[in-house]
C-alpha cells in the first residue's frame, strides 16, 4: 500500500476514461448550461453597448446621433435580436436556480423554492412593464 | 417476475484490456447479482446494504448516475438493453468498480468534524440544539457518499482536483451546525479555485442525488458567504470577521 | 508478501471499530493505530440501523430500570456486572457522540428527544429520525478523520489472525484492489467485524455480514459464546428482508393478522390500547413477537403472499406529519422496495433474521482468552444481550464496549513482547494457502449454490422454533456442504478486485459458523429467549443458566462447554410483559 487509504493502491493499472471535447453535447442538461454560460457574453455585450451609449450622450448631440444611426443599422438590429434571445434564455434558465442560493425562513418553515423563483420572475415582469410604459406612453 | 431483460455491462479487465469492452447478458430482475451468481462469477461491482443507504452501488445506467439498488428495473423499457457502466469521471479499477480514494482525501481536507475547543468543559451534558437549528443543516447531513454527484459534475471530469459536491456539502453541514465553531478554518481550505470556486453551477449534482442533499445549493450558499465576507472586508474598514 | 506494522490493529470500521480507534487515539496519541476494513468504513452495516440507541438521560428514567429491562429481556442469560457497566457508561458515550456532531432528534427546548422501544419500561431510545445508525456511523467516521495517528487500510480483507503461544500479534489480509497478500503485525488486535446474518436466507443484514471475525477468532482458538441465540426481528419486508424498524411500533404502529386483529393480545403480551404502552403488545421483546407470529401462522390467521406468510403492520393512524418527521426512511423504503405508501396502506411484514446475540467470548473489557486479542460490537459476546437483545441496546453497545476495548488494548500494547519468528512463518503459510486457493482451477461447485443451500438449511433447522431431529438433519447437510466447499469453482482469474475470491473466503467462514450455531443449539436442551426447542419447551435454570462456549476441536468440529452467568442484583424470575 502507498501512504494511506486516500490514494489509489500502488500497482493498480487504473483506466482513466478520456473526456471527449464534445462532452457538453452528450447530455441535454450539460448542453443547456454551457449555452447559458455562453449567453453571458451577450449579457456583457448589452452592458457594453449601454455604457457606450451613455458616453455618446455625454459627448454631445452629434456623436449621439451617429451612435443612434449605428444602432438603427440592419446589422445591429440583427445583433440586437440575437442578443435579446440569448439574454432571455439566460434569464429563463437562471431564475429557477436562484432559490438554491437563498435560504429564507418564515418561522420554522423554509420558503419553498418556487416562491422565490416566482418572485424573481414577477420582479422581472414588473420592471419590464414599467420600462415599456415609459417607452411607449409618448 | 420472470420478465426477461437485457443488460449491457461495461467490462474492464486490467490484465487483458486496454479499455472497457461491452458484453451482453439476458437476465432476470435482480440483474447484476444474477449475472454474478449464475452466469459469470468474474463480473465485478461493489454492493452491500441493498437498501440505498450504504452508498456502495453507484453506477451509470443508460448514461445516468444511479444507485443501482434503489432503481427498479421496471423503470426501464424491457425491449431495450440497459447499459451499465462505471461511474464517469473516476478512474476505473475494474469493470464497474471505480477508484474513489481521491474523495476520501477531499473529504478529510474540509475538516468534516465539530471544531470547538470547549468540549472538555461541557463533557457531562449535551449541547442544546433546537429543532430549527437541527433543520438548518440536517439536509446536508444526509449524504451517503455514493459519488453520484461527482459523476454528474463535468467540472470533476475537467478538473479532478475540484473538491466536488459531496465534500463541500459536508463542510457546509458542519458550518451550519449550531454546535460548530470551525467555519473560518474550513473557509481557509475551500475559498480557493479548486475549492468552492471550481463550481460553475451545472446543478446536476443536486438532480442526481438519491438522498435530496442538494449539494449545488450548499455550494452556492457557501459562495455567497465567502463573497459577503470578502465584500465586508473590502468595504468596511473594521473588516468582516 | 509485504509486512506492515502498528501498535494497535482494529479489524472493522463500523460503529464498534471506529469508536475503539478514537478511544485509543485519544488516550494514547503516541500509538500507531490501524483500522482495516473490507469495505470503506462508512459502508459498514451500522449504517443501516434505523430505530435508535438506548441510554438513560431523562429524569423519569433510572439506570436500574435500564438494567432490569436488559436483564429480563435477555431471559437472564446476560452477565449482570456487564449490564451494570453498560447502563452506567451509556449516557456518557451518547453525549460524547452528541459532541461529535451526531444530529440527534430534539425536543422543542433543544434537549435530546427519546422514544419508546421494545421491552423497555421507559422511553430512553435516542434517535436521529429513523436513520440513527447512518448518522452515528458518519459522525464517528468523519470525527475519526481528525486523528492523524489512525491509519486506515480500506478494502483490505483479513483472512487470518496470527497467534503464537497464546498471544495474538497481527493478521494476514488481502488488499482487495490489487489482490496482494500482506501481513500487518500489531501488539494488540481488536475484532469489530460485526454479525453473521448472511448465514440465513432471509435477513436484514447486508451482503458483508458473514461473521468473518467470529470465524477468525474461533480458528485461532478463542471460544464462541451463546451462538445458538439468533434474533429474528418481527418486522421485515417479505421480498427482500429489508427492516421496518421497531420505531414504527414505538410511534404507535399496530401488528394485525388477516382479520385486522391485533393478535399479540393472545400471546401474553398485554391488552391492546390505542396508544403505545411500554413493555406491552407491539412493544414487547422481539423474541416473543417473532414466536407469536409463528403461532399465529399455525392457527391459520396470517396472510399468504408470493414470499410466504405475513401479517400487516399498520401505521396509517399515526398520520403523514409524524411519519415524515420521525419515520421518513420507513416511508422511503416502503415506497421503493414494497411499492406502497404506509401513510395510506398497511405494510406486509414477517420475522427476519436480524442479529446474533452470540459471538467471540470476551470479558467486561473486551478481552478474549487469547492475550492481545480483543473484540467488541456484534462480533463479540460480552454477555450483555443474553438470550435476546433489546432493540436499541446494540448501537450503544458498540460505543460502550468499543471504547472499553480500545482503552484496554491500548494499555496492553505497552507490555507486549515483540512477535517471534513463528508468527512470520504462520504468515507465510497463510500466504501459501491463499495463493493455492486463487490458483485452483479444477473446482466444480458454484459459490452461490452452496451459499443458498446453507442458508435454507439453517432456516429449516435453526429457525424461530427448533427441535433435536431437525437440528441433527441440518448438521448432516452442513457436513456435506463443507465437503463440497473444498471444490469451489472460481471463474475469476484476475487479481484485481476479485470479489469472487472474497466471497469464497466468506462462504468458508459462514459454513464453519453455521455448524457452531447448530452444535450449540443441539446441546442446549431448554427454551430460553430466542432459542426455542419444541422438544424442550421450558427454561431450565438448574442446568442452563450458563453460557455455551464452543471451542474448535482439532478435527474441526465444535466442542461445547458451559460457563455460569454472573448474577449481581436480579435473581432469575419470570419475564412478564403487558400491564403489570
Ligand atoms: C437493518 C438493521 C437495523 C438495526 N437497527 C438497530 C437499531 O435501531 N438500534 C440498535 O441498537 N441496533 C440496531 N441494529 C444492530 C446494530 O446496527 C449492529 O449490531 C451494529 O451496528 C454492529 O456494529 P459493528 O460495529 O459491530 O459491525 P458493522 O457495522 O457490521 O461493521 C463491521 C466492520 O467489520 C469489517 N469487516 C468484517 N469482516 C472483515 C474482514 N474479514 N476483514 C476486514 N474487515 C472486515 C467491515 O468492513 C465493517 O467495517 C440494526 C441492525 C440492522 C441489520
Ligand atoms: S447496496 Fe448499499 S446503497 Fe446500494
Amino acid at each position: 500500500m502507498s501512504g494511506g487509504a486516500h490514494e489509489p493502491a500502488a500497482g493498480l493499472k487504473l483506466y482513466h476514461p478520456p473526456m471527449s471535447l464534445w462532452w457538453w453535447l452528450e447530455r441535454r442538461a450539460y448542453f443547456k448550461i454551457v449555452v447559458r454560460e455562453l449567453t453571458s457574453l451577450f449579457v456583457g455585450a448589452f452592458a457594453v453597448v449601454t455604457l457606450l451609449q451613455i458616453r455618446a450622450v455625454g459627448d454631445g448631440p452629434e456623436p449621439y446621433a451617429a451612435f443612434a444611426a449605428m444602432l438603427g443599422s440592419p446589422a445591429f438590429i440583427t445583433f440586437s435580436v440575437v442578443a435579446f434571445l440569448a439574454v432571455l434564455f439566460h434569464a429563463l434558465t437562471w431564475f429557477p436556480l436562484v432559490p438554491t442560493t437563498i435560504v429564507l425562513r418564515v418561522g420554522e418553515q423554509r420558503v419553498p423554492g418556487n416562491i422565490i423563483a416566482g418572485a424573481h420572475f414577477a420582479g422581472w415582469l414588473i420592471v419590464s412593464v414599467v420600462v415599456a410604459y415609459i417607452l411607449l406612453r409618448g | 417476475m420472470a420478465e426477461t431483460l437485457r443488460l449491457e455491462v461495461s467490462r474492464y479487465r486490467p490484465e487483458e484490456d486496454s479499455e472497457p469492452t461491452l458484453q451482453s447478458y439476458d437476465v432476470l430482475l435482480d440483474a447484476l447479482n444474477h449475472v454474478k451468481n449464475e452466469i459469470d462469477g468474474s463480473l465485478t461491482f461493489r454492493w452491500s446494504c441493498r437498501m440505498g443507504v450504504c452508498g456502495s452501488c453507484g453506477m451509470m445506467a443508460n448514461g445516468e448516475p444511479k444507485l443501482t439498488c434503489a432503481v427498479p428495473l421496471t423503470d426501464y423499457d424491457p425491449a431495450q438493453p440497459i447499459r451499465i457502466e462505471p461511474l464517469q469521471f473516476f478512474p476505473v479499477v475494474r469493470d464497474l468498480v471505480i477508484d474513489m480514494s481521491s474523495f476520501l482525501e477531499k473529504l478529510s481536507n474540509v475538516k468534516p468534524w465539530i471544531i470547538r475547543d470547549d468540549v472538555e468543559a461541557t463533557e457531562a451534558v449535551e449541547f442544546k440544539q433546537t429543532p430549527a437549528e437541527l433543520d438548518a443543516y440536517k439536509q446536508f447531513s444526509m449524504c451517503i457518499n455514493c459519488m453520484l454527484c461527482y459523476s454528474a459534475c463535468p467540472v470533476i471530469g475537467l478538473e479532478p482536483e475540484f473538491s466536488g459536491p459531496a465534500a463541500i456539502a459536508l463542510a457546509q453541514r458542519y458550518n451550519l451546525d449550531s454546535r460548530d465553531k470551525g467555519k473560518e478554518e474550513r473557509m481557509d481550505v475551500l475559498d480557493a479555485h479548486e475549492g468552492l470556486w471550481g463550481c460553475t453551477y451545472f446543478g446536476e449534482c443536486t438532480k442526481v442525488c438519491p438522498k435530496n442533499v442538494d449539494p449545488a445549493g450548499a455550494i452556492q450558499l457557501y459562495k455567497m458567504a465567502s463573497a459577503t465576507d470578502y465584500l465586508k472586508s473590502l468595504l468596511l474598514p473594521w473588516g468582516s470577521k | 508478501m509485504a509486512t506492515y506494522s502498528c501498535d494497535l490493529l482494529i479489524v472493522g470500521g463500523g460503529g464498534a471499530g471506529l469508536r475503539a480507534s478514537i478511544a485509543a487515539a485519544e488516550a494514547r496519541p503516541d500509538l500507531d493505530v490501524a483500522v482495516v476494513s473490507k469495505v470503506y468504513p462508512m459502508r459498514s452495516h451500522t449504517v443501516a440501523a434505523e430505530g435508535g440507541a438506548a441510554a438513560v438521560i431523562k429524569d423519569t428514567d433510572s439506570l436500574e430500570a435500564h438494567a432490569y429491562d436488559t436483564v429480563s429481556g435477555a431471559d437472564w442469560l446476560c452477565d449482570q456486572d456487564v449490564v451494570e457497566a453498560f447502563v452506567n457508561e451509556a449516557p456518557r458515550e451518547m453525549v460524547q457522540l452528541e459532541h461529535w456532531g451526531c444530529p440527534w432528534s430534539r425536543e422543542p427546548d433543544g434537549s435530546v428527544a427519546v422514544r419508546p422501544f421494545g421491552g423497555m419500561k421507559v422511553s430512553r431510545t435516542w434517535f436521529a429520525a429513523d436513520k440513527t445508525g447512518f448518522h452515528m456511523l458518519h459522525s464517528l467516521f468523519q470525527t475519526s478523520l481528525k486523528y492523524k495517528s489512525v491509519k486506515r487500510y480500506d478494502e483490505w480483507f483479513v483472512t487470518r489472525l496470527l497467534v503464537d503461544d497464546g498471544r495474538c500479534a497481527g493478521v494476514v489480509a488481502v488488499e482487495i484492489a490489487t489482490g496482494e497478500i500482506h501481513s500487518i503485525m500489531a501488539k494488540a488486535v481488536i475484532l469489530c467485524t460485526g454479525g453473521c446474518g448472511k448465514i440465513f436466507p432471509f435477513t436484514t443484514n447486508a451482503n458483508i455480514k458473514n461473521g468473518d471475525g467470529m470465524a477468525l477468532a474461533y480458528r485461532a482458538g478463542a471460544p464462541l459464546k451463546d451462538m445458538e441465540f439468533v434474533q429474528y426481528h418481527p418486522t421485515g419486508l417479505p421480498a427482500t428482508g429489508i427492516l421496518i424498524t421497531e420505531a414504527t411500533r414505538a410511534e404507535g404502529g399496530w401488528l394485525v393478522n388477516k382479520d385486522g386483529y391485533r393478535y399479540l393480545q393472545d400471546y401474553a403480551l398485554g391488552t391492546p390500547e390505542p396508544k403505545p404502552v411500554h413493555r406491552t403488545m407491539e412493544l414487547g421483546p422481539r423474541d416473543r413477537l417473532s414466536q407469536a407470529f409463528i403461532k399465529e401462522q399455525e392457527r391459520g390467521r396470517t396472510l399468504e403472499g408470493p414470499y410466504g406468510h405475513y401479517v400487516n403492520l399498520d401505521i396509517r393512524h399515526i398520520g403523514e406529519a409524524v411519519i415524515d418527521k420521525k419515520l421518513p426512511f420507513v416511508r422511503e423504503l416502503c415506497l421503493k422496495y414494497a411499492n406502497l405508501d404506509p401513510v395510506h396502506e398497511v405494510i406486509p411484514v414477517r420475522p427476519v433474521v436480524h442479529y446474533i446475540m452470540g459471538g467471540v467470548h470476551t470479558d467486561i473489557h473486551g478481552a478474549t482468552p487469547i492475550a492481545g486479542l480483543y473484540a467488541a460490537g456484534e462480533v463479540a459476546c460480552v454477555s450483555l444481550n443474553g438470550a435476546n437483545r433489546l432493540g436499541s441496546n446494540s448501537l450503544t453497545e458498540c460505543l460502550v464496549f468499543g471504547a472499553r476495548a480500545g482503552l484496554a488494548a491500548a494499555e496492553f500494547v505497552d507490555g507486549a513482547a515483540p512477535a517471534g519468528a513463528a508468527i512470520e512463518a504462520q504468515a507465510r503459510d497463510e500466504e501459501q494457502r491463499l495463493r493455492a486457493l486463487m490458483a485452483k482451477t479444477d473446482g466444480t461447485e458454484r459459490i452461490a449454490d452452496l451459499r443458498s443451500e446453507m442458508q435454507s438449511t439453517m432456516e429449516e433447522s435453526a429457525g424461530i422454533y427448533r427441535a433435536g431431529d431437525t437440528l441433527a438433519a441440518g448438521g448432516e447437510t452442513l457436513g456435506r456442504l463443507r465437503q463440497h466447499a473444498r471444490h469451489l469453482k472460481l471463474e475469476d482469474r484476475s487479481s484485481t478486485f476479485n470479489t469472487e475470491f472474497i466471497s469464497a473466503l466468506e462462504l468458508d467462514y459462514m459454513l464453519e459458523l453455521a455448524e457452531v450455531i447448530l452444535r450449540s443449539a443441539v446441546e442446549r436442551t431448554e427454551s430460553r429467549g430466542a432459542h426455542q426447542r419444541i422438544d424442550f419447551p421450558a427454561r431450565d435454570d438448574d442446568k442452563f443458566l450458563a453460557h455455551s462456549l464452543a471451542y474448535r476441536a482439532d478435527d474441526g468440529s465444535a466442542r461445547i462447554e458451559y460457563l455460569p452467568v454472573t448474577i449481581t442484583q436480579w435473581p432469575p424470575g419470570a419475564r412478564v410483559y403487558g400491564k403489570q
